[in-house]
């Protein structure tokens, strides 16, 4: 059987751009189709900005790469019409074993809170994610939204030019000029972009290799996330099990820092760890194995004029807690909407800058994150480890050690306090989860979730009174949406958005953010905090 | 915030230093590293204040090598 990740999905196809005798111009020319840059291309396009997405390579990532998807990742993928085929596919768990040595110290249940569309996380091989964005990008080409993906297109060469940006690409045709408006950088963590341009990526390089390897078995270990520390088949190292679609196991081991890499990936070393620690007796057969390092660093900013960069090629992070392709979404999210309302000329180009504020702001929560997990899983000193193992130890028997226990803290939204495009915080006693810089909590409205109703446009939302149904401001227009207690069927939207306040409005940004929240409706409030979340004033 | 005391607020101390030693008797020295690490880490449990605790840390440091 051909496995998906070894057709080329868009192969290359020679364009009318290359035979131009002037370089076309596009509106947006993404970069790299990878999780990150096919969704900025599919949020372009169903807004109707015309987006070209250029790839050396012609089909999805190769072995699984980013295997767990988080709840926010879901809700952008709901509003970019993908988030059904990735839940319907995916593995869903809410629970972790974690073993120190050869004996379980404790397990954990993620409980996930009640009343959200989507689950905490569901496992996914990021072929099946990527496959599931470009099958959205065909679909959205059939209903001629303007939208194009060249595989086989290599940026050789970019030049800002102030009004646009001029690229060079080398095909299997020879190389091309082409300019767009804007580009956006999604091409990874070696990004070629970034060479190109001479970009900084300084940040910290941990001193280790993790072996990771996609099993193929039928076995009968339990959906759920097992991380050893120290364990008998991988003395001192760490080592993670972790389920994928169609019978595929993810599995990471840790192997220090003094290895030969070419000889531990080849399967006569690799089948025997694997064994020692699946059993002798487990059949399976090695679907993918790579060996990586990791670094923790990100660009010191992320918009360098008409060119934006986003996901790994902005930001790295280790993989613990599974905050890359996460926040590259994330990246997106916050992007394009910011994009598109320069674009439109409904915002000042100063808007855009805000976008390195709010992500530099993400990326350095995950770096901070990701960091604090590396530390605890490969202790850097005898003290450390002396206390690393100490919490293990203690956590078998005392649950007051476990929350210390650090094998990854999973990915969540980041709220962008002290953002300059939050507005007033003006509802006394609402909960502190849907302040001003909050993404927005989902709940129970109708017969569906709120989340579907928000995002894409500015919404102004009213829980328990009315706010106007249509308003344009500045140009703008925001849509309304007046929520009364016969519509908030468990009352989690009351629970989630007013606490002990008897009514509120908020105004909600295209991303699903909030950006300022008050008692009643007031227009000219109204007016004042969107001209802040549009970086006017 | 609760800040660090240096005042002496044990009941008995003679018996609190005694317990401490006795706790160590017969230990190899990393059994007895171990031992004190669990101890910090039940000890940091009971005060519970991350910033207290930042500050003891602090006045536990600032303390001049003999």
């Amino acid at each position: 059987m051909t496995k998906i990740f070894e057709t080329p999905l868009y192969p290359y196809a020679k364009s009318a751009d290359q035979s131009g005798d002037t370089p076309a111009r596009h509106k947006v020319i993404v970069v790299g189709a990878g999780p990150v840059g096919l969704a900025a291309a599919i949020d372009l396009a169903q807004q109707g900005i015309e987006v070209l997405v250029l790839d050396d390579n012609t089909k999805v990532s190769f072995g699984s790469r980013a295997i767990c998807f988080a709840k926010r990742t879901l809700e952008i993928a709901d509003r970019l019409g993908v988030g059904e085929s990735l839940v319907d596919k995916g593995v869903q768990w809410n629970l972790g074993k974690v073993f120190f040595g050869d004996r379980k110290v404790y397990d954990f249940n993620l409980l996930p809170e009640a009343g959200h569309k989507r689950p905490a996380f569901i496992n996914l091989q990021q072929y099946h994610f990527e496959h599931d964005f470009v099958k959205r990008v065909r679909a959205l080409e059939a209903e001629g939204a303007p939208i194009e993906i060249r595989g086989g297109n290599k940026v050789t060469a970019i030049a800002d030019k102030g009004d646009h940006v001029a690229l060079t690409v080398q095909t299997p045709d020879g190389p091309y000029q082409i300019e767009a408006d804007w580009l956006i950088a999604c091409d990874g963590a070696n990004s070629p972009s970034r060479q190109i341009l001479g970009l900084d990526f300084v940040g910290r390089v941990f001193e280790d290799n993790f072996l990771i390897a996609d099993v193929v078995m039928e076995a009968d270990f339990p959906t759920e996330r097992w991380f050893w520390f120290d364990p008998p088949f991988n003395k001192g190292q760490s080592a993670l099990l972790h389920k994928q679609p169609d019978g595929v196991w993810r599995i990471d081991l840790q192997l220090g820092w003094d290895i030969d890499k070419e000889k531990e990936k080849k399967p006569e070393n690799v089948i025997p760890r694997l064994k020692a620690m699946l059993g002798e007796d487990v059949k399976f057969e090695l679907e993918w194995v790579s060996i990586y390092t990791f670094q923790c660093r990100r660009m010191e900013k992320f918009r360098h004029g008409r060119v934006l960069f986003a996901g790994d090629s902005a930001h790295q992070v280790s993989p613990f807690g599974a905050r890359g392709a996460n926040s590259g979404l994330q990246d997106i999210d916050n992007l394009i909407w910011k994009l598109k309302a320069v674009i439109d000329g409904t915002a000042p180009d100063a808007l855009l800058d805000t976008y390195d504020v709010e992500r530099i702001h993400g990326a350095d929560e995950n770096i901070l994150n990701s960091s604090r997990s590396t530390d605890f899983i490969t202790p850097k000193s005898k003290v450390s480890r002396l206390f690393r193992n100490a919490v293990l130890d203690l956590a078998e028997h005392h649950a007051f050690a476990r929350p210390i226990v650090n094998s990854g803290r999973l990915s969540v939204p980041c709220t962008y306090d002290s953002s300059p495009l939050n507005g007033p915080d003006a509802l006394v006693d609402a909960p502190l989860r849907a302040r001003p810089g909050s993404p927005c909590p989902d709940a129970p409205y109708g017969t569906g979730f709120l989340l579907d109703h928000l995002g894409g446009d500015f919404v102004v939302l009213g829980i328990n009174t009315q706010v106007p149904e249509m308003l344009v401001l500045d140009g703008i227009t925001l849509r309304g949406m007046s929520i009364m207690a016969a519509d908030d069927p468990d009352g989690l939207i009351a629970n989630r958005y007013l606490g002990d306040a008897q009514s509120g409005v908020y105004l909600i940004r295209p991303d699903q953010h909030v950006a300022a929240r008050w008692p009643t409706f007031d227009e000219t409030a109204m007016q004042q905090a969107l001209r802040k979340a549009c970086a006017k004033d | 915030m609760t800040t660090f005391n240096s005042a002496p607020n044990l009941t008995r101390p003679d018996d609190f230093y005694a317990a401490l030693i006795d706790a160590h008797e017969g230990l190899t020295d990393d059994e007895s590293a171990a031992l004190n690490a669990r101890l910090i880490l039940c000890l940091a449990n009971q005060i519970g204040d991350v910033d207290l605790l930042k500050d003891i840390i602090l006045a536990a440091k600032a303390q001049p090598a003999a």
